[in-house]
This record gives structure tokens, C-alpha cells and sequence, in this order.
């Protein structure tokens, strides 16, 4: 088995097995606390220009099949694991993880202490780092592209080219993507609804034009100052006055279009586990969330907006509800894993607002 | 301050005595519970008929009853306690089943007291098959196609109309009691007989056969608002259709997508609200291997077997937790305790795999049924974990103590590739093993699959375990090939043995390559925060976590899965340890691998590895840790084996040495000390062959005891009356290598005294003296047990300290030693001296008020007792009298003789207290299950040496008012003496026979002696084993007979009974 290297930019090195494809990848390194669902982490768009840690260390046991998929590719830089399944088995298995990899042309590593690496970035942070299957290794090779790299504008990568539209409701939907995931529009059709999705830079009176029901604005990958040239179009969109909702990398544009501000999380929140509690019934959900930044607590006056939801394990802004208009946004996903109804409430809230009749 | 500002006074239901299906896991779940509500400042009382538990100590409650679990003893302590709400959930099916009797009769509501937790109609919901399904059907959850019945007949239609296989479920019974797989309408009318009485509420479900489906299990802790989460997913890896306690189960679901991973956990979470469940709750599903098709199994609205395994699979203290929800805390208010910071309302992710193996007695029992069906048979469990599936797989078979180190059984080699291939259909303890053959012999993965139907992905694992097996023996022994070997953990032992070098060659390339093991966290988030009271696991990985401190500190070594002969008295003593040594400034780590127990929770020690109890693993922990010292005689037979090669790796064994435990096993050394001594003990000899041992017992005279050296609970041990039973013992002995000679001993039938003494090397304390109510030659696990010795004269006493004394310090014990003697024709003889805690610890401890295991651990510590204000000498006894009574598990064992010998068969024991003996024996009788009704049919069939001796009993029975029913000769006896007694046929011997007479109910107890041999052919047998799958009383031995009718005939009333409060005794 071929080896290959994982550097970080701190210089510690591990020597694994090359799994997938061959030669160097340069990115962030975040990791997921996932057990189940690595192939809809790694067609997430919001982890563009990261290389993803799996703590779970046993992957790719149900194998691969495409219908998972959140977008049409891997979306991640890179895969990091300790083991991968060589034999899979689940009856809608098409093919092995490393199999998928390959024909991706995805690099991965096997075989190296992945809880030491998670707890590297617990106690330094997120950290850019390298995977190379080159030899001889020389970390001299790679330190200053290490250094030098941002994830920067992973939007315009990740959205679509062209609007489209699926699903056939009563109710019309327009989603503007910044990184979405297939299970996010598939949340809106189920609840009857038309969703026309529309790439990022789209104008905010382009789609006010179609009149739709209501508005989302979900994905994301990267930093949300990133897309500052935007703000003004989603501000115009919030104040439409049609019900808006943001999700993700929304939820962090509608703050800073509202005047708000973001900050770098640590090492963010990922998995499948996050506790939000919504302060208005005071329960407490598990969600699963993909982010590094957060919405700056007390960013915004208690005029403009109210902190609806919390992360209860570091107490980050995960909700807002916005004083006057319809707007509501939050951190987490509301739906895309179909967990119990309690989570979905939020969505079910949106749709309703819209004119729809969703009581599940 | 609790929540609920009105609980301040919370009863506590345990679950009573260690049965199969009901083990240490609820002392681990009450022993959290009672700390959790005494955080909160709640006074708490307590109710357990098991003395060896932790929950039942002084410092776990403030009020303690160790009373029978019957609805009488706890309306009595309500009655003296009031308390204003009771906490039912974490006290096991035992527990639960008691509060709803108490609320259903409207008792509570009556008193006041407020049931804590999951409301009543809620447990009546999930536990009425009924209910429990049509809630189901009513938010859209797949239920089996199914139906209760309450006739035969009703279940024989029904059967007819979904088709055979069918399984039949009794409501309401632990572990699955009385149910069973029906292939066809005889089967169906059997077990469903069976299960319906055996049920509480005469109701059985019958179901369509699901076997060979995954089976998945979700825990799902939910709050009074609402808020719910899972804690943790497993999956079965035997499917469907062997019981989840019976089944090797690995955490996380392995072979689940995505998809159907939330799917499953959103239908945990939907049954859970469906249900208003407060507190912890476990749902079990089958899920179609080939579709999206599932149905809810079952649903346990309570604290069970699985939650324990997840609690220790995830580290989420899901009792604690529990216990917290009841008393009105949200989820979200309560801090995760491992990490200190984040709350409990989350999701514990897992970064590693573990695997839990169940240990079953069918080395005990070698003569059981050991097939596996929806009936649990295990008596305990292990748990292993590894960053992969094969490496938790290979430490889990080394943690069973099976006498192997992988799945390599030698009496399977002797079998064809065609005899494996028929034995794979076969369900039972031994499959893993088979499996592991089929794949040495080459057999087809796809076809193994199709027999076992057990997941592909799992056989891939045995696979590689297999196909590494022969890398080793075919390849050279690479470093590269080694490192591999020990990422499946692999032992050394078995590598060098493979590869054809020796350990010590293996142990040092590795040392040469730095292939060493590191030690990981559980710490319930996979590492995303830091875990402040986390646990630990090897894996050959490249960094360590674990730190050795600068401070003074002893490693206690647990005492691993529960077994016959090896319960849960080693982990109170194990418990206790480490508390005394915490106590005296050191700090303390654990090594265990029993996932029930309270001694592997994560705040019991300071540092706690969750590993196999072998030399190489426990040897690799002590070798980072560096600790001042090891503690072997609290983890029972498991600690005490690893003595030697603990001493032989420079490891410094506290207390007792190696060489005085070895000489208290060896025979002629022990000899010699007893000569030494002036000690007598029964004579004997050491044999190694059939030939040598009818030689040994010929010279010595018939009766003589048979039994291998070095064992739990008298395993093997046998009385022997002749040649032939002296063959057939030796032949099963022999089956498993005996690296130690066979002991004979001269059988004497007298009064079989047991003593439990601290010594600090200079002087002894004996908390008390107990002696048993059955002859010698029932094992002292099996006797009823009387703390203070009833019959004993002052000079008796006198000399049993002065042996006691002399023994210890002649074995020079530091710590505990347990010594049993016999009574025979006024004479003392010794029959065995263990140097290390015993199985009496725990009650004695709690009875006589004196901390043993305290005390012996600061003897070891250096400390003398005579500065330890507990006396010395013999402890003077209290006011009360402590009745000790056995509790079995044959229902469960299939083909278990379940006469009394010298082989223990008592998976529990339960205490009887009180000032007066005859009340404190009917405390206890009752305790262990016996229905003590004044009047009623008994049968009594006793051999002919016990006609004479059982008169007086059928007249004890007689007076009382019981009919008399006997065979021929007993009758004829009886009615020449006085006795009128009514005659029954033999089996065989006229129609109705005993046999039909036991069915159709006549009797309500069975007195029945057995005559020498035992085999299953014979009559004696056949009625015995009727008796326990009719739960019909049957007394095997002539003393728990007289004990019995004493028990009877004394003034007690099972509703008039005095509670006694264990803190004032």
C-alpha cells in the first residue's frame, strides 16, 4: 500500500496510507464528530476548501450510494481517516468509499492517530495542513503553501451556474444558494413546495420579480466576509417584507447585512450532536451543524434583533428572530438530517408563513 | 436543592438478587441514583434484599432496608418511613413490577407518595403488549405482526393464521422468561403454557418469526419538558432471534447508512414522546437487512441491561442522569459530568468500537441446553474497546477467561470441515468460535453467511482475525506484521505461538520496533472537549493520553464479567478498595472489564482502564503507570490468577504474598502448614489420571469429593459414591487442560462452618463466625448462611479463632482471608483457606458493622488494627441474626440438575434480618422467592438413606396442614410411622404420574433428594426439572427442608413482618 503524509502548518507530521487519489492537496483542516453519514459530509459544500477529519474511526462500513449525495461531488479537499471499510455491506451499497475516492479523484489518508490530530485542532484551532503521497516527504516542501492558504471565496465554487427549479407545491420558494445541500431543497418540496434555487450573486429584484412565497438564503463554506458584496442585496431581501428565512452561512450574512458581525469559531461546530436551545420554549435540540464562524453575540441592537436560539455547550448565538420584519435565521439545520419533529418545527414555521399548511 | 421542591424524602427500589437477565447493572444504576438524589440533599431510603451490593451500603442511603422485594416488606417501610415519592425506574424489572403493584392498588396515592419518573400509565403503555402496540400503530411505528393471547388455543390460531416460526413473549417476566421460538403447534403449545404462567399478568404475545433481521438498539434519555436525545446506538451482531443479553452486540450501529441510521433514532425519539417517558428508555428494533422495513421489538421504560453497556460504551452516566429528570431537572440543566462543562442534552459522539460479549455458565453446567434463543442464559458480561472492530473483538474473547486467547476452540479441530460447516446452524455460545473455524477450514464466506445470517460485514471482521492468524504462521514475523498484529490486538502469547518464537522473543522485537500500546479517552464527545473524569483503552496507535502522576498510587485489579461462583460481592470489594485507599491519600485506578458494575463507573476510581484482565494487558498498564504498589485479593479468582506473573514482572503485590497464596492452593505446602499447625483437615490426595484417582478414592473410602485445583465456586467439584461416578467426573475435568493436579478428598458429612478474618500480620479480627444450615457437601454459595453460628459451644469457637488465627499467620496474610471449616463428630477440620476476599465480605461487613474490606486494605497499607478501633480477636456479635439464602436461575438453564452439591449453582443470594432467627430464616426464604404458604400439597420422593430423617418433617408438613403426597415406598413409610401421606404413581407408572400431577398444579411444593449420579435419564431429574419450568418450590436437601417448615411454623406473617434499618443495626 502506497503511503502518504498529513502535515499541519504547526510541523507535526503523520505517516498514513494514500487511500483514493494520488498527489498533493493543500487545505484547512476541521474534523466531525459524525458516526454515521460520512457521505453526506463529504458532498457537503459547506466543507469546500476544507480536508475533513472523521473521529469516528471505522468509515465507509455501508459503503457508498449516490443517492446520499448532498451536491453532485465531493465537496471536501481531502479525506482523513483511520480505517476505511474494504468490505462494505448495506443492500443500497454501490461501490467502496475508496472506490468513490478514485473515480472523485479525492485524496485520502488511512491509518493515523485521528484522535490525536481532533485534539490538535481542539487545542490550536482550525489549521492548514498538507496531504501528499509524494516521496521522499519534506515538509520544507509544502511550509510556506501551508502558510499562505485560505479557504477565501468558496461561494462562487460552490453555487449553481443557472437558476432552476424543482418540485411542483402551491407555494413558491426561492433558495438562494450558497453551498446548499440536496436535503435542504428536498425539505422544502416535501412540505409542498416549488423551490426555484438561484446562484448566489443573484439580485435581490431579479427575484423579487417572480413574487415568490418566501425566501431562503442557505449553504454555506468559508468565511462569511467573504461574501460582502452581497449584503446589500440580502438586506433588500429581509425587507421585502415576504417571510425570510437563513440557514447556515444565511444566518451569518442576514446579522452582517442587518449590521452586524461574525467571528472565526475555534474549531467550529460539526457533527451530528450540537445542543441548541430554543430560548422562547426552553427545549433543547440536538442538530447537526457544519460552521466555523458564529454571529457575534450583542452585534446587533435588541431593536433590529432577538437571540432566539443558543448553542448550550459554548453558548453561541445558533438563532435570530428580527424585530419587524419576517425574518428568522438560524446556525444549525433545521431538517437535513430527518430527525424528530421538535427540530422541524422552525421550517414547518417558515412554510406556514408562507401560505402553506404544515403541521407535521 | 431539587426541582421539585416538594421531594425531599425518595424511596429506593432495587432489583434484589443477581439472577440471569438482572445482574450488577442495577447496582451500578441504584448506587448512582442514590448518590444523585443525596447531591441534591434528599434523604434517601432504600429498599434490596441483595447484601452485596454497593447501593445497600451505609454511606449510599440514609435509611437502608435489606428486606424481602415483596409488596408487603415495602409498604411496611412506607408505612415507617414516609417517604413523599419513590423512584422505581433504576431498581430492574424486579423494581418496577413492586411500584406498580403499589400503585395500581392505589397504595400510593393513598399514602402520598408521588411515583418519580416515567408516569404509571406510561410504564403500563410500553409493558402491556396491548397497549404498547396500539400506542404504536397509533404514531405510524411498525410493530411485528402479532397478538396477545391469554389461552393456548388463542395462540395456536393465531400462530395458524401468520404462519410458523412464531416467538412467544411473556408480558411482564425479566430476560425473557418462559418465552421461546414455536416451530410447529406442539412447540407453540408448550412454551406458550409455560409463558402464560409464568407471566404476572397471565398474558403472552405471539409473534411472527423476524429471526435473521438486524437488530438494532437505540438508548433514548427524554426530560419532563421534552427535550429528548439518543445516548447511544448498537447493533446486535447475532440478528434477531437470540436474545439481546445472549447476543455479542457492538456500539455504534455498524452496518447502518445514513438513512437508516435516522431513521431508527428518529422512530427512538418519537416512541419516547409517544410515551412520556421521563428518564432513561431503551427500544429495540429489527430492521430488514434488504429494505427500509422495520418494526419496533420492544420498548423497556426503564434503566435495563443495554443502558448500563451504553452508560459505559459512551461514558454518559445515564442513571445519574436519569435520576435528575425524575426529581425535575430538564436536560439542559444538567452538566455533563465527564467533560465538566457541556450539558447533558447532547449527543455523545464515540471515536472507537466496543464490543460486549456475554458470558455464559455453560462451563458450569456442562450438562445445559446451551443453544440460544429469546431466552437469556448469560449470567454476565464483558465489554472491550478498540479503535477497530477486530481488535475489540480479540480483547473481548480474552476478557471471557474462557481458557482461550482467540477464537480458536481445540475440540473443533477434531471435527470435519463438513461437521463445522453443520455445526454453523447451530445457535449457540460457542458460534463465534465455529465461525472462526469455517473460515480455517476455508469455508465460504457467502455460505457461512447464509447459515448464520449473521451481517457480512461482521464475517469480513472474523475474517481478518482468521486471515491474520495465518499470516503469522505462514509469514515471517516482520516488525511490519507484528505492529499489524497488535493494532487487532493480537497477544503476544498468541503471536509467538503462531509465528513459532517464543513470548519473550515477541516481547522483545517489539521492544526493539517501540510497538507499544497507547491508551486512549472515552470521554463521550470523540475528543471535541476536554474530559475532565475520563477512562481509558489501549489501542497500538501512535500518541498516549494517558499520564502517569507523580503521586502515590495503587492499581486495584477488578474482578471481571459476573459469573456462577464469581458475582457481584468481588465488586463491592473492589469498590471498597479503592475507597479506603482514596481515603488514605493515594490515588487509585481500576482495571476491570465488567460494564454492569459499579466499580468500572467513571467516578469511582481516580483513573480507570477499561481492559482484559490478562498479564500482557494488565502488565503493559502497570508498566506506564508505574504504581507503588497492585491489589489482587479483592477481584476474586481473576485478580488472583494473574498473582505470579504480576510477581514475575517485578510488580509489587500488597498484602498477601504470591507464594502464600500459591501455598494456600498448593496442597503439599498446605499440608505441611497444617501439620505445622496441629490442624487437621479431611485427608486427600493429588492425582493427574483416571487410573490414580479410583486408586486415591478406593484408599481414602467412598464418599469422596473430586475437583480440580484452582477454581471458582468448586467448579467441577463433584461428591463421588463409586468408581463409575468417580470416572465420569474425571473425564469431564479432563476435558479442559489441567495445568493443576486433581484434588481427592475423604467426603465428611458435618456441619460446615465459614469464617472471613482481617489480619494485619500481627494480629486478627474476625467480624463474626457463620455457619451453614445445610450439611458439608453443598457449596458454602449454596448454603443458607447464619451469621451468628447458631449451634456452636464456646470452646468450638474457641478453637475455630485459634485455627483461624494460626492459619493466617502461618499463609502470612495481610488483608483478607476466608477460611471454611467442617464440623465432624465434634472435630474441626479445615476444608479450604482462601487468602483474598470472599463472596461473605460484603454481608458480614454490612451485619456486624465492620468496614472489612476498610480495614483490610489499610492493614496492607501498613496500618496495624489494633489502632483501627475495631478490636481485634472475635468480633462480639450484635442483637440481630443475618440469614444468608441462595437464589438460582434454573429457569433459564435448560437441563440444569438442580440439586444441591458441592458445585455452587446460585447465580444471587438475598439477607434476612432480624433479632429473632425464625423471623430473620422466613425474611430470607421469602427474599429469595419461596411463596411460604401456610397450607397447601407437598411431594416428597427422598432416597431411602433419607426416610428416616425426612419423617419429621412430613409430620412438621402434616401438622401444618399440608397434604402429604408420595411414592409408593415413601408413603407406605410415612403411614407406618403415623404420617398419612397420599400415593402417586412414578413416571411411567399409571396415568396421572408425577409428572401430570406437577403439570396439572396438584403441588405447591416438591421435596426431593437426589440419589447418586444425577444423570438426566433418571426419574429424580426428570422431576426436579419440572419443577423449575413449572416455578414449583423444589428443596433438594433435607436441612433447607427442616429449615423451611421451621420457616413455616414460626409466628411470622408475610405482611406483619419488622423492617429492620441496617444503619441502627
Amino acid at each position: 500500500m502506497k503511503k502518504a503524509y498529513l502535515a499541519l502548518a504547526d510541523g507535526t507530521v503523520f505517516e498514513g496510507k494514500s487511500l483514493g487519489a494520488t498527489g498533493t492537496v493543500i487545505g484547512e483542516i476541521v474534523f466531525t464528530t459524525g458516526m454515521t453519514g460520512y457521505i453526506e459530509t463529504l458532498t457537503d459544500p459547506s466543507f469546500a476548501g476544507q480536508m475533513v477529519v472523521m473521529t469516528y474511526p471505522v468509515i465507509g462500513n455501508s459503503g457508498v450510494n449516490r443517492e446520499d449525495c448532498e451536491s453532485d461531488k465531493v465537496q471536501v479537499k481531502a479525506v482523513i481517516m483511520k480505517e476505511c471499510a474494504t468490505h462494505p455491506n448495506n443492500f443500497r451499497s454501490q461501490e467502496t468509499l475508496e472506490s468513490y475516492l478514485i473515480s472523485e479523484n479525492v485524496i485520502a489518508i488511512t491509518g493515523i492517530d485521528t484522535r490525536a490530530l481532533t485534539k490538535i485542532i481542539r487545542t490550536n484551532g482550525a489549521m492548514n495542513g498538507v496531504i501528499t503521497t509524494e516521496e521522499p516527504f519534506c515538509f520544507e516542501n509544502y511550509a510556506e503553501a501551508i502558510q499562505s492558504y485560505k479557504v477565501g471565496a468558496m461561494v462562487e465554487q460552490v453555487t449553481c451556474e443557472k437558476a432552476y427549479t424543482v418540485g411542483e407545491g402551491d407555494i413558491s420558494v426561492a433558495l438562494l444558494d450558497f453551498g446548499i445541500k440536496r436535503s435542504t431543497i428536498a425539505s422544502l418540496t416535501s412540505r409542498g413546495a416549488k423551490v426555484t434555487v438561484y446562484p448566489a450573486m443573484t439580485k435581490a429584484q431579479d427575484i423579487l420579480s417572480t413574487h415568490p412565497n418566501g425566501i431562503m438564503v442557505a449553504g454555506g463554506p468559508g468565511d462569511p466576509e467573504e461574501c460582502m458584496t452581497m449584503l446589500p442585496e440580502i438586506k433588500s431581501l429581509m425587507t421585502s417584507g415576504k417571510p425570510f428565512f437563513g440557514v447556515g452561512l444565511g444566518h451569518q450574512l442576514a446579522a452582517l447585512a442587518m449590521g452586524g458581525k461574525t467571528e472565526k469559531l475555534k474549531f467550529g461546530h460539526r457533527g451530528a450532536n450540537q445542543p441548541v436551545k430554543d430560548l422562547a420554549c426552553d427545549k433543547t435540540f440536538v442538530t447537526l451543524q457544519n460552521h466555523g464562524y458564529a454571529v457575534t453575540e450583542n452585534s446587533l441592537g435588541a431593536h433590529v434583533a432577538q437571540v432566539s436560539h443558543i448553542n448550550v455547550n459554548d453558548q453561541t448565538m445558533e438563532g435570530i428572530r428580527y424585530v419587524d420584519i419576517p425574518a428568522v435565521t438560524v446556525q444549525f439545520d433545521p431538517e437535513s438530517k430527518p430527525g424528530a419533529k421538535n427540530e422541524t418545527y422552525i421550517l414547518d414555521e417558515f412554510v406556514n408563513k408562507m401560505g402553506g399548511n404544515h403541521n407535521a | 436543592m431539587p426541582k421539585y421542591q416538594d421531594v425531599k424524602k425518595v424511596l429506593v427500589i432495587g432489583s434484589g438478587p443477581i439472577v440471569i437477565g438482572q445482574a450488577a447493572e442495577f447496582d451500578y444504576a441504584g448506587t448512582q441514583a442514590c448518590r444523585a438524589l443525596q447531591e441534591e440533599g434528599i434523604e434517601v431510603v432504600l429498599i434490596n434484599s441483595n447484601p452485596a451490593t454497593i447501593m445497600t451500603d451505609k454511606m449510599m442511603a440514609d435509611k437502608i432496608y435489606v428486606e424481602p422485594l415483596v409488596a408487603e416488606s415495602v409498604r411496611k417501610v412506607i408505612e415507617i418511613e414516609k417517604p413523599d415519592s419513590i423512584l422505581p425506574t433504576l431498581g430492574g424489572q424486579t423494581g418496577l413490577n413492586l411500584a406498580m403493584e403499589l400503585a395500581e392498588e392505589g397504595y400510593l396515592d393513598k399514602m402520598n407518595v408521588r411515583l418519580l419518573g416515567t408516569a404509571t400509565s406510561a410504564i403500563k403503555m410500553a409493558e402491556d403488549r396491548q397497549a404498547f402496540k396500539d400506542t404504536m400503530e397509533s404514531i405510524g411505528e411498525p410493530c411485528i405482526a402479532s397478538l396477545v393471547v391469554e389461552t393456548c388455543e388463542d395462540a395456536v390460531s393465531f400462530a395458524n393464521e401468520i404462519g410458523y416460526p412464531v416467538i412467544v413473549r411473556p408480558a411482564y417476566t425479566l430476560g425473557g422468561t418462559g418465552g421461546g421460538i414455536a416451530n410447529n403447534e406442539q412447540e407453540l403449545q408448550e412454551i406458550a403454557s409455560n409463558g402464560l404462567r409464568l407471566s404476572r399478568v397471565h398474558q403472552v404475545l405471539i409473534e411472527k418469526c423476524i429471526s435473521g433481521w438486524k437488530e438494532i438498539e437505540f438508548e433514548v434519555i427524554r426530560d419532563g419538558k421534552g427535550n429528548a436525545i439518543t445516548v447511544c446506538s448498537m447493533e446486535n451482531i447475532d440478528p434477531v432471534g437470540v436474545h439481546t443479553g445472549d447476543s455479542v452486540v457492538i456500539a455504534p450501529a455498524q452496518t447502518l447508512s445514513d438513512k437508516e441510521y435516522q431513521m431508527l433514532r428518529k422512530a427512538s425519539l418519537n416512541i419516547i414522546h409517544a410515551l412520556d417517558i421521563e428518564g432513561g428508555c431503551n427500544c429495540q428494533f429489527a430492521l430488514h437487512p434488504d429494505s427500509f422495513e422495520y418494526a419496533v421489538i420492544e420498548v423497556n421504560p426503564r434503566l435495563s441491561r443495554s443502558s448500563a453497556l451504553a452508560s459505559k460504551a459512551t461514558g454518559y452516566p445515564i442513571a445519574k442522569v436519569a435520576s435528575k429528570i425524575a426529581i425535575g431537572y430538564g436536560l439542559d440543566e444538567i452538566v455533563n459530568a465527564v467533560t465538566g462543562k457541556t450539558c447533558a442534552c447532547f449527543e455523545p459522539a464515540i471515536d472507537y468500537c466496543v464490543i460486549k460479549f456475554p458470558k455464559w455458565p455453560f462451563d458450569k453446567f456442562v450438562k445445559a441446553k446451551r443453544t440460544l434463543g429469546t431466552q437469556m442464559k448469560a449470567t454476565g458480561e464483558v465489554m472491550a474497546i478498540s479503535d477497530n472492530i477486530e481488535g475489540a473483538l480479540m480483547k473481548a474473547v480474552r476478557c471471557l477467561e474462557l481458557g482461550v486467547i482467540s477464537y480458536d476452540l481445540k475440540k473443533l479441530k477434531a471435527l470435519s470441515k463438513k461437521d463445522i460447516v453443520r455445526r454453523l446452524s447451530l445457535v449457540d455460545d460457542e458460534r463465534f468460535f465455529v465461525i472462526c473455524e469455517a473460515f480455517r477450514r476455508d469455508v465460504d464466506i457467502d455460505m457461512i453467511h447464509t447459515i448464520t445470517t449473521i451481517d457480512l460485514f461482521f464475517l469480513h471482521k472474523l475474517k481478518n482475525i482468521v486471515d491474520m492468524e495465518l499470516r503469522l504462521e505462514k509469514e515471517e514475523l516482520t516488525p511490519e506484521l507484528l505492529a499489524e498484529a497488535k493494532k487487532m490486538s493480537f497477544p503476544d502469547k498468541l503471536i509467538a505461538s503462531l509465528s513459532g518464537i517464543s513470548e519473550i522473543g515477541v516481547r522483545a522485537m517489539r521492544e526493539l520496533h517501540s510497538i507499544f500500546p497507547v491508551y486512549k479517552m472515552v470521554d463521550t464527545c470523540a475528543a471535541e472537549f476536554e474530559a475532565v473524569t475520563p477512562y481509558y483503552y489501549s489501542t497500538y496507535d501512535s500518541y498516549t493520553e494517558t499520564v502517569s502522576s507523580a503521586k502515590k498510587k495503587i492499581v486495584v485489579i477488578g474482578s471481571g464479567p459476573i459469573r456462577i461462583g464469581q458475582g457481584i460481592e468481588f465488586d463491592y470489594c473492589s469498590v471498597h478498595a479503592v475507597w479506603a485507599l482514596k481515603e488514605a491519600g493515594y490515588e487509585t485506578i481500576i482495571i476491570n472489564n465488567n460494564p454492569e458494575t459499579v466499580s468500572t463507573d467513571f467516578d469511582t476510581a481516580d483513573k480507570l482502564y477499561f481492559e482484559p484482565l490478562t498479564a500482557e494487558d494488565v502488565g503493559n498498564i502497570l508498566e506506564i503507570e508505574q504504581p507503588d504498589g497492585v491489589l489482587v485479593q479483592f477481584g476474586g479468582q481473576t485478580a488472583i490468577k494473574l498473582t505470579q506473573a504480576l510477581k514475575d514482572m517485578g510488580v509489587r503485590i500488597l498484602g498477601t504474598k504470591a507464594e502464600d497464596i500459591d501455598a494456600a492452593e498448593d496442597r503439599e505446602v498446605f499440608d505441611d502448614i497444617l501439620e505445622a499447625c496441629k490442624i487437621r483437615r479431611p485427608e486427600g490426595r493429588t492425582v493427574f489420571t483416571h487410573q490414580e484417582a479410583l486408586e486415591a478414592a478406593n484408599e481414602l473410602g467412598y464418599p469422596v469429593l473430586v475437583r480440580p485445583s484452582y477454581v471458582l465456586g468448586g467448579q467441577g467439584m463433584e461428591i463421588a459414591y463409586n468408581d463409575q461416578d468417580v470416572q465420569e467426573f474425571m473425564d469431564i475435568i479432563t476435558m479442559i487442560r489441567q495445568e493443576h493436579p486433581i484434588l481427592i478428598d475423604k467426603y465428611m458429612m458435618g456441619k460446615e462452618i465459614e469464617v472471613d478474618a482481617i489480619c494485619d500480620g500481627t494480629d486478627i479480627l474476625i467480624p463474626g463466625i457463620m455457619e451453614h444450615l445445610e450439611r458439608a457437601g453443598v457449596h458454602s454459595g449454596d448454603s443458607i448462611s447464619i451469621y451468628p453460628a447458631p449451634t456452636l459451644t464456646q470452646k468450638i469457637r474457641d478453637d475455630l479463632v485459634n485455627y483461624t488465627e494460626k492459619l493466617a499467620k502461618a499463609l502470612h496474610v495481610v488483608g483478607l482471608v476466608n477460611i471454611q471449616f467442617v464440623l465432624y463428630e465434634d472435630e474441626i477440620y479445615v476444608i479450604e483457606v482462601n487468602p483474598r476476599s470472599s463472596r461473605t465480605v460484603p454481608y458480614i461487613s454490612k451485619v456486624t458493622n465492620v468496614p472489612m474490606v476498610d480495614l483490610a486494605t489499610r492493614c496492607v497499607l501498613g496500618e496495624k488494627l489494633k489502632d483501627m478501633g475495631c478490636g481485634t480477636g472475635l468480633h462480639p456479635e450484635g442483637n440481630h441474626v443475618a440469614v444468608k439464602v441462595p437464589v438460582f436461575s434454573f429457569e433459564k438453564l435448560h437441563d440444569v440438575d438442580i440439586s444441591l452439591g458441592p458445585e455452587m449453582k446460585s447465580t444471587g443470594e438475598v439477607l434476612g434480618i432480624s433479632t429473632d432467627f425464625s423471623e430473620a430464616l422466613y425474611k430470607g426464604l421469602l427474599g429469595a422467592g419461596f411463596k411460604m404458604s401456610e397450607t397447601g400439597n407437598v411431594l416428597i420422593t427422598v432416597r431411602d438413606t433419607d426416610k428416616e430423617e425426612i419423617l419429621d418433617i412430613a409430620r412438621g408438613f402434616r401438622e401444618l396442614g399440608y397434604q402429604i403426597y408420595s411414592t409408593a415406598g415413601t408413603a407406605e413409610f410415612l403411614m407406618k410411622n403415623g404420617v398419612v401421606s397420599a400415593t402417586v404413581s412414578k413416571i411411567g407408572e399409571g396415568s396421572p404420574d408425577i409428572l401430570d400431577l406437577l403439570q396439572e398444579g396438584r403441588f405447591n411444593m416438591v421435596i426431593n433428594t437426589a440419589t447418586k449420579g444425577r444423570r438426566p435419564e433418571r426419574d429424580g431429574f426428570k422431576i426436579r426439572r419440572k419443577t423449575v419450568e413449572l416455578s414449583i418450590p423444589c428443596l433438594t436437601s433435607l436441612d433447607t427442608a427442616k429449615a423451611f417448615l421451621a420457616g413455616l411454623q414460626s409466628s411470622c406473617k408475610k405482611n406483619d413482618l419488622t423492617m429492620v434499618n441496617l444503619i441502627e443495626v
